[in-house]
């Protein structure tokens, strides 16, 4: 089998990367490594909703829903039977899940699977609604998975949350999982179900005129999205190894709606930019939420201004890049290749115009 | 010999109003025949309960014998009846050649999987998709365009590329919602002109409206006119233009004595 230069390119980049991240895992502090950790989670989510929203034009806000479902079956699944006994101290847990201990991939997978099994349950009857109405009901829908987490008791633990979940999760598997994420979706969107969902966002009555089944391809979406979802919340949950209920809450949702919007619609290269930036940016900004002084002047700490910081970052972003940093524009080793030629013959006019739209 | 499209006392209502009413007609296979009347009068209802977008409130449609009437939109276009809007909607997301292949995925074999591994199997059909997609291009004079957005052509070529798109489905009856409207009389003719290649080319059955009467005076032998939600009319051109009551409709009533 021949290879074509840009399979080579990406494969050396993947091993460069691969490289990369294993010698990061070996000589960062955990610090930096919770941050690189959250930066592919987050691109996870970015993404996914990019394949709900961006491609197939469904505005859905049950991401924090699937990605609490994903979460908690992980979690109880990599629990060891002794953290079980002492996290259930209020209420004991279920028989049938106080013995189980998985190891971390058929958890992460089984995450995945219950997420898109709740995610398509959910989207049955929401799909019948469009735009604004569908964004209320799987909003709604996500709240009742949270405040179904709350009075589980017996399988949850409730508000209490789990504690000591194993902390499996590790650069190797957090961008692995990335990087399958972002092979599928990219499989997918450029497959001919992939056209038909980009169909159906554009003119759903053209689509289905033509022959387009909408349900089942906005169902496509749903359930691939959710899996994705679930296995990144498995992530989150072995990487923070304490979870409860109010992670979920939906201004989870809403941050990831922030990211692909920041992103660009239709951009996976995009979503991954936006969650990186994303994450880093909120750990950089955290000494704002502290004490600090400016020559003579003393700033008070105010929580929660982080938040007013990427608000205002969001606002920019939308103000003068009304389709994104990428719009609907990928990575590609052409524009990588024309880059190099066009510096190497000193014409430098251009290089600037990828993040312009 | 059983017709192509038949309709069965059609009607539609929404709530009190009665949009269609008792509507019934025949189409044989390879007619082109017109369906016209004033604004308002019923005719884009008739188009949509052809292809399932309304469920008729009361009688039945049949496709070459079968019943049609109630089944989904889609499950319509694969049995094969394909329509054109009347305002343009093109994917705009798309490119022109994407536009044409839209329609060609219903007869996908390849399930979800196999094509985000890309099996050979959906590779062959996906190649066979584009070369299909792009052979009707060039039948149709679209193929220069095939890498172009959508909206960046001009009118008359979009008009064309929706016949197109429509035609990728492989239909046996095509429904044309207005293809001339907002056109000027030349580039109505010239579309008439392309309507009738197409007609020719593509062995179909071709169910047209139009509410400029003089447009489809020059290729339509046969005309249905209705008003109201009711058939009032149906014959050749010079018939329709001496009707009585087709003149009534469409300028009133000389006298109400």
């Amino acid at each position: 089998m021949r290879l074509s230069r840009n399979t080579i390119l990406t494969l050396i980049a993947l091993l460069v990367i691969a490289g990369l991240l294993a010698l990061a895992q070996a000589f960062m502090n955990p610090y930096l490594l919770r941050i690189l950790n959250l930066c592919a989670v987050y691109s996870i989510f970015a993404v996914t909703f990019n394949l709900i929203f961006g491609y197939t034009g469904q505005f859905s806000l049950g991401h924090a829903g699937f990605a609490a479902v994903g979460a908690y079956v992980a979690a109880l699944l990599t629990l060891s039977p002794s953290q079980k006994i002492s996290n259930f101290f209020l209420k004991p847990i279920v028989p049938l899940l106080a013995n189980v201990e998985l190891p971390f991939l058929p958890a992460l997978i089984i995450g995945g699977i219950v997420a898109s099994l709740v995610g398509s349950l959910i989207a049955w009857p929401a799909l019948r609604l469009r735009g604004d109405y569908l964004a209320i009901a799987t909003l709604g829908f996500s709240e009742i998975i949270r405040i179904l987490l709350v009075n589980m008791q017996p399988i949850t633990n409730g508000a209490l949350g789990l504690k000591g979940i194993p902390a499996y999760t590790n650069l190797l598997w957090s961008w692995g999982a990335l990087a399958v994420c972002l092979f599928v979706t990219k499989r997918l969107v450029d497959s001919s179900y992939g056209r038909a969902m980009r169909a159906v966002r554009d003119d759903e009555v053209a689509a289905e005129a033509l022959g387009v089944n909408l349900f089942k391809h906005k169902m496509m979406a749903f359930a691939v999205s959710a899996f994705f979802v679930g296995v990144a919340g498995g992530l989150m949950a072995n990487l923070i190894s304490t979870i409860d209920p109010k992670v979920f809450i939906f201004t989870l949702t809403y941050q990831i709606v922030g990211i692909t919007v920041m992103g660009g619609m239709g951009s996976l290269t995009g979503s991954v930019i936006a969650a990186s930036l994303y994450t880093i940016f909120l750990e950089l900004l955290r000494p704002i939420e502290s004490q600090f002084t400016i020559g003579s002047l003393t700033v008070p700490g105010i929580p929660g201004m982080r938040m007013v910081i990427f608000s205002i970052l969001l606002l920019v972003v939308i103000l003068f890049y009304r389709k994104g940093l990428m719009g609907t524009r990928e990575f590609s080793w052409d524009w990588v290749v024309n880059l190099i030629r066009r510096l190497k013959s000193g014409k430098k006019t251009g290089s600037s115009g990828e993040v312009k739209s | 010999m059983t017709p192509l499209l038949k309709m069965v006392n059609v009607t539609k209502r929404f709530g009190g109003l009665t949009a269609v009413n008792n509507f019934s007609t025949e189409l044989q296979a390879g007619e082109l025949c017109a369906l016209i009347g004033p604004n308002g009068s019923g005719k884009t209802t008739i188009f949509n309960l052809i292809t399932g977008i309304y469920v008729p409130s009361e009688g039945h449609i049949y496709l070459g014998g079968d019943d049609i009437s109630g089944k989904r939109p889609d499950v319509i276009t694969g049995m094969g009846i394909a329509r054109t809007f009347q305002n343009i909607r093109l994917f705009k997301g798309l490119n022109v050649l994407e536009n044409v292949i839209v329609g060609k995925h219903l007869r996908l074999q390849s399930n979800v999987a196999s094509a985000v591994m890309r099996l050979p199997g959906y590779d062959r059909e996906e190649k066979e998709m584009r070369q299909t997609g792009m052979e009707l291009l060039e039948s149709l004079g679209l193929a220069r365009f095939a890498y172009d957005e959508p909206t960046s052509l001009p009118y008359g070529q979009q008009r064309k590329l929706e016949i197109a798109r429509a035609l990728a489905t492989n239909p046996r009856l095509l429904l044309l919602d207005e293809p001339a409207a907002g056109m000027s009389p030349s580039d109505a003719e010239e579309l008439m002109t392309f309507i009738q290649h197409v007609l020719k080319t593509f062995e179909l059955t071709i169910f047209l409206i139009e509410h400029q009467m003089r447009v489809v005076m020059g290729i339509c032998p046969r005309i249905i006119v209705i008003d109201h939600g009711e058939w009032i009319a149906e014959g050749n051109p010079e018939q329709i233009q001496n009707n009585d009551r087709v003149i009534e409709a469409y300028l009133g009533a000389s006298d109400h004595a």
